[in-house]
């Protein structure tokens, strides 16, 4: 378990380093100077150049890389062109917030899909179509579309519900319970927004998954033994069904940070995804590695949680995968 | 193919093609259905009209008007042209790599394979959009980038079912025999393997379909993809959303096509894929 832990954890490493690299090489393919952006257009060829030098951006590529890297992993992420301000302050004040969005959407929609799901597989007849037609819709719904139309519904008709940001403008006077309030409902629209486009996806996959394991022997066994149908679906299906479904949350959380960069533009979150947008926007190169950056490392780390869940609950992935030390997972 | 008859019978695939068919139908037929979705003419009397609506000229807005007077529903019908030509354009370069690099890792086990697998996990561990939104910020935004940055991004699903498709496929007797006779491998892998290993090809380019044109729409409506004034859906819910209180339609009237058409994909690929699930499981 541990040994296969750290080699997951290894080709995670790798996965970011790829990344990383990926990205330095094609910002220096790509048109577009950030020196040139900075002094503005009606510089000198000499300012250029020596803005350029000042960046270190006459230097060769690989060179570049080098510096680069050696300086990010010492933590000196450089400071942003654009705002001047150091990178790592400007994502250290925005990744908690994308972790609180991105990790309470993940809780809500996967605890309402799977129910959703459950639901479905359990009853069937009309309520599994009409349900079916739900999940489907929210599955194909664009989640910056859902998002405005929302906004529109409880930010401009019914007036209740704020649409932009994390805290209101009087923040700072609020005090006690006001202060939590205020959170809550500056976190409402877009946490139903990302958790609504979540469900559709999950009630899919549970209702497949339920379904297959319902056809599988032993749930037939567990039935001739008399157990009531809610402990057979409960302790027999949905147990067993859960596990690829933990799979997917793994390979869900790069769909739901992308999305999450996309809620992130539409309601003004101040996260990462905000961050990652405007630098792009902006060419602003040291800001769109570290965002990158903590983007990949998120989601591997990610990756790497739904596995760890995985072989907790699989027993057969558990000790299939640490097979050098059988049992050692006990 | 027999049996393809029985999908007439899914509601799913009936609600999709029918879904798909119009649309396409739609956006071919654009300037027989509607007219200019550019033109603006008297603004003032004309922007803002609610759905159902004729302006002063006599002209009937089926979907309302725009803040500059233009027709919703021209702009939806020339959007689908874009929207579904990019979805199209975009699977299809997927599927291209995605069949190529299968093919090649299940046919070729050695150290081919091993790297083109090793490559598709990496891809697949990227994060797509963070890849997406960098692309179409470096280069000029346009419809052609958008379709070669989803393509690029699009192929590693494909590429996994393809290869364990044909590396089930290669120890067929049939493989074995026809390479036995002395059937060049290339030849064997072209005629003989691919088609037989393409049919789970079609649901996924069929999901894939649905999450491609929902991409682009993304794109878009960040600014990074298909450039107003030449209408997608993506870029027409971003124009509606500067109007959302006087004029909800602008943004409502895109999204519910977007959605209609990824459900329809996406009901589409899953009644093609129950279909095909027996002949899968029979295969043993």
């Amino acid at each position: 378990m541990l040994l296969m832990l750290v080699r997951r954890a290894l080709s995670g490493l790798a996965v970011v380093v790829g990344v990383v690299t990926l990205m330095f090489f094609l910002l220096r393919l790509a048109p577009g100077d950030p020196a040139r952006l900075l002094v503005g257009p009606a510089a000198t060829p000499e300012q250029v150049e020596a803005q350029r030098r000042a960046l270190g951006l006459d230097r060769p590529a690989p060179e570049q890389y080098a510096a680069w890297l050696g300086r990010f992993v010492q933590g000196d992420w450089g400071t942003s062109i654009a705002t001047g301000r150091p990178v790592r302050a400007m994502l250290a004040a925005a990744w908690p917030a994308t972790i609180r969005l991105v990790g309470l959407s993940l809780l809500l929609s996967y605890a309402l899909g799977i129910a959703l799901g459950a639901l479905q597989a359990t009853r069937g007849g009309r309520l599994d179509t009409a349900l079916s037609v739900l999940s489907v819709a929210l599955f194909a719904m664009p989640g910056y579309w859902l998002g405005l139309m929302l906004v529109m519904l409880f930010t401009y008709r019914l007036g209740v519900l704020p649409a932009f940001g994390a805290a209101g403008f009087d923040a700072d006077y609020l005090t006690g319970w006001d202060v939590v309030a205020d959170r809550l409902r500056h976190l409402a629209l877009p946490l139903a927004t990302l958790t609504l486009v979540g469900v559709g996806g999950t009630a899919r996959y549970v209702r497949g998954a339920m379904l297959d394991v319902a056809g599988s022997p032993f749930v037939a066994i567990a039935r001739a033994k008399g157990l009531s149908p809610a402990r057979v679906a409960l302790r027999h299906v949905l147990r067993n069904a859960l596990i690829p479904v933990l799979t997917l949350l793994g390979l869900s959380l790069p769909a739901l940070f992308s999305g999450a960069v996309f809620i992130e533009a539409i309601f003004a979150w101040p996260g990462v995804g905000r961050v990652l947008v405007e630098g792009v926007v902006a060419r602003d190169y040291p800001v769109v590695m570290a965002a990158t950056a903590v983007s990949a490392v998120l989601v591997v780390l990610g990756n790497l949680l739904a596995e760890a869940l995985v072989s907790w609950a699989d027993p057969r992935v558990r000790d299939g995968g640490g097979s050098a030390m059988p049992g050692a997972g006990t | 193919m027999g049996g393809w008859g029985r999908l007439w019978r899914d509601p799913r695939a009936v609600f999709g093609l029918a879904v798909l068919g119009l649309s396409v139908l739609a956006a071919l037929l654009a300037p027989y259905l509607a007219g200019d979705p550019i033109v603006q003419r008297d603004i003032v009397a004309t922007r803002f009209l609610p759905p159902l609506s004729s302006d002063l000229h006599g002209s009937f807005h089926l979907l309302g008007t725009d803040r500059f007077g233009r027709d919703v529903w021209a702009r939806l019908v020339y959007g689908a042209r874009v929207s579904l030509g990019v979805g199209v354009l975009a699977v299809s370069v997927s599927v291209l790599i995605g069949v190529l690099v299968g093919a090649v890792a299940g046919f070729w086990r050695g150290w081919p394979g091993v790297v083109l697998l090793g490559l598709t996990d990496f891809a697949l561990a990227l994060p797509r959009v963070v890849l997406l939104l960098l692309l179409a910020s470096l280069w000029q935004p346009s419809a052609g980038l958008v379709i070669v940055v989803l393509g690029l991004t699009g192929w590693m699903t494909i590429a996994r079912l393809v290869h364990g498709e044909v590396r089930a496929l290669s120890v067929r007797p049939y493989v074995e025999s026809a390479i036995g006779l002395g059937a060049p491998e290339l030849r064997v892998l072209l005629r003989h393997i691919i088609p037989n290993a393409l049919t789970p090809v079609i649901v996924a380019a069929a999901l894939g379909l649905g999450n491609a044109i929902m991409l682009e729409a993304g794109l878009s409506f960040l600014g990074l993809g298909v450039q107003p004034p030449t209408p997608s859906w993506g870029n027409l819910i971003a124009s509606g959303r500067d109007t959302l209180v006087n004029a909800p339609w602008v943004a409502a009237a895109p999204g519910v096509a977007l959605v209609l058409v990824v459900v329809g994909a996406t009901l589409l690929g899953d009644a093609v894929r129950d279909r095909l699930d027996p002949a899968l499981a029979g295969r043993g």
